[in-house]
């Protein structure tokens, strides 16, 4: 399993705490070295003005221009995305690729008294699930697994930070990568 | 909840950056999806595979998504289909939907709201799918296999009642107690294009009239001591089925003009109700009488036995087809060794020649309770003579009782204990050692009140007697 580096490319600054989470986090998960590293700029290119949205696919796009040559590569910000057919994503991966983006800037609606913690703790799940796709999982019909689909907040929060039984063991299959579809 | 490996979608539209973001989308959730980017192609890919879900979009050059739905459907029936318009008006959704579309997205659409689209969608196409499977296996519970048969007289009802049941045309089933007169009409509903709709049946000959004519059509609350609640009756129970009229010779005079109506009709009133109730049944009827007779006795109303009449098919009792019964048993044993959930392979040859023999006055009702009961007795996987409980012809004196009869009570003893005795030889095949088993006493005493009542098989020229111990 190659290492995973992550990079914030938010417009805002990020608590470094918020960053240090995500990364113990990844580094549980995937049990593979994990580094927070500083990026080269911000994604340039990736603004619609018609939808106000940052597109994903160019986001990853500019993430395989500029990222590091070999491991995996995070990128997390506060922008909200899109991809044409949808009105927001939470984040997008190359299916079997190197890139994942996750997006911040949807996981502080509705968070109650859960404050900060859920913010952080949505934001770690949905890393670990942006991710998972760049190692070649599909979306689990296995409830909780933190592969289910999650099409809004309320999906997020009903979900384990955790992969199933069964993701754990296809992480471990040889030939698991597909093709990009981005 | 159901797996999406084997659901294969379809994403048509002209615009390729639609399509990627929608198929990648999908992609993830492990669908099989496939893209097109106009309607040519997408029906070329239709034609070739079959898909689950088409997702087109509504604007596309040469043919657009409704168009595309249209030709679609023709190749395959059952696709879901859901329109993706940018810009929404009631109109297209409404044209959209009239024309069959499951649903429509309006672009760009809410993840969730694609989400549960696309779970529904499975869902429901997975129920559709489980309920074929159950008809498909319920129907082949009706099919015509209780009515096996190499006949040639059986295979002119069989393939009457095929052409039959592909019509709405009242079916009248003549025929012997237990020929297989409701079997017959199961399997006409089941070949028909009513099959998806209930098949409901009412016994005529079971029920007072007056009970009867509640259970037909039905009653208001309180039209009658103990109507506690609207019910309602079998006709409207078997809209847009079959209602099979079992024993309709045994139904009295009233009941005989109430049925011409609704059957000329098609509407009638519930028992103490105004309301009028139309239903849209098919009436498959059946009796062991002979209706053209009660109809001259004037027994039968005459316009209703032509409105019964219409098809009528006549079916053989078991005694005319004698070559069927080694057919039938198959089958029986069949479906007789998984209801035991232990082999019965078949019966010995002595069992056969009985069956094949035996006049049965019950026709394949009767066949299927002897072999019930054979299979049930029988010690090993085959049945034997005795296991079946036949009345076979009697010993040479003629006068055996059938096992179980009850004797005269003028009788004596020795008479009756003779009589038994007689009955059980004849029920065994004369086989001593099993007829002691049943009578409960050994061999050597057996073949003493042998002797003694002069007791001997066909052929013999002494009493019996018996072998060394």
């Amino acid at each position: 399993m190659e290492p995973i580096t992550i990079w914030w490319i938010g417009e805002r600054a990020m608590a470094p705490a918020v960053m240090e989470r995500v990364q113990q986090e990844l580094a549980q998960a995937y049990g593979v070295a994990v580094r927070c590293a500083e990026p080269p700029g911000r994604p340039s290119g990736t603004w619609d003005p018609k939808r106000r949205q940052h597109l994903t696919s160019r986001m990853l796009s500019w993430l395989l221009q500029v990222g590091p040559p070999g491991g995996k590569l995070l990128g997390l910000t506060d922008q909200d995305l899109f991809i044409p057919i949808l009105t927001y994503v939470f984040g997008e991966a190359q299916l079997g690729g190197r890139v994942a983006v996750a997006s911040a800037a949807r996981l502080r609606e509705d968070l109650g008294p859960g404050g900060e913690g859920l913010f952080m703790e949505r934001l770690v799940k949905e890393s670990v699930h942006e991710l998972g796709h760049a190692y070649g999982l599909l979306h689990c019909q296995v409830p909780r697994c933190v592969m289910t689909r999650a099409a809004g907040v309320r999906d997020v929060d009903e979900k384990s930070r955790h992969l199933c039984p069964r993701c754990r063991h296809r992480l471990t299959e040889p030939g698991r990568s597909r093709h990009a579809v981005e | 909840m159901p797996s999406n490996e084997r659901v294969r979608i379809l994403v048509v539209d002209d615009e390729e950056i639609v399509r990627e973001s929608l198929a990648g989308w999908l992609d993830k959730d492990g669908y099989l999806v496939e893209q097109a980017a106009d309607g040519r192609s997408a029906l070329a890919r239709l034609g070739a595979q079959p898909f689950s879900i088409l997702i087109s979009d509504l604007k596309m050059p040469e043919m657009d998504g409704l168009a595309l739905q249209a030709e679609a459907r023709k190749l395959q029936p059952s696709l879901a289909v859901v329109i993706m318009t940018a810009y929404a008006t009631v109109d297209t959704a409404v044209t959209a939907m009239k024309q069959g579309a499951f649903d429509y997205l309006v672009k760009p659409f809410d993840p969730e709201e694609l989400s549960m689209m696309m779970q529904k969608i499975v869902a429901q196409q997975e129920l559709v799918r489980e309920n074929a499977v159950l008809r498909k296996a319920l129907r082949k519970e009706h099919q015509l296999q209780d009515l096996a048969s190499k006949a040639p007289a059986m295979q002119a009802v069989f393939e009457l009642a095929r052409t039959a049941a592909r019509s709405s045309s009242t079916i009248l089933i003549l025929g012997e107690s237990g020929a297989g007169k409701e079997v017959l009409a199961r399997a006409i509903h089941a070949e028909s294009p009513r099959a998806a709709g209930p098949f409901v049946e009412v016994s005529c000959a079971a029920l007072t009239e007056s009970l009867l004519e509640s259970e037909l059509f039905g009653h208001e609350k309180g039209s009658f001591t103990g109507a506690m609640a609207r019910h309602k009756g079998k006709f409207e129970a078997a809209h847009q089925g079959t209602l099979f009229l079992d024993e309709v010779g045994d139904v009295g005079p009233k009941l005989q003009l109430d049925l011409l109506r609704v059957l000329e009709e098609r509407r009638f009133h519930r028992i103490g109700g105004n309301e009028i109730v139309e239903v849209d049944v098919r009436i498959v009827a059946a009796t062991n009488r002979d209706l053209q007779k009660a109809v001259a006795s004037g027994a039968f109303r005459e316009d209703l036995f032509y409105r019964l009449n219409v098809i009528p098919i006549r079916l053989p009792p078991l005694r005319d087809r004698r070559e069927d019964i080694p057919l039938l048993m198959e089958h029986f044993l069949e479906r007789l060794s998984a209801e035991l959930g232990r082999p019965v392979d078949g019966v010995t040859p002595e069992a056969m020649n009985a069956l094949v023999a035996h006049p049965w006055p019950g026709n394949v009702r009767e066949l299927r309770n002897v072999l019930e009961r054979g299979a049930v007795v029988a010690r090993g996987p085959v049945i034997e003579l005795a296991d079946l409980g036949l009345e076979l012809p009697g010993p040479t004196r003629g006068d055996a009782p059938r096992p179980g009869v009850a004797t005269a009570p003028d009788q004596s003893l020795d008479e009756v204990e003779r009589r038994h005795i007689i009955a059980v030889l004849a029920h065994t095949g004369f086989n001593v050692s099993q007829s002691a088993r049943v009578l409960g006493v050994d061999r050597v005493t057996l073949y003493s009140k042998m002797r003694r009542y002069g007791l001997k098989r066909d052929g013999d020229d002494e009493p019996t007697t018996a072998p060394p111990r």
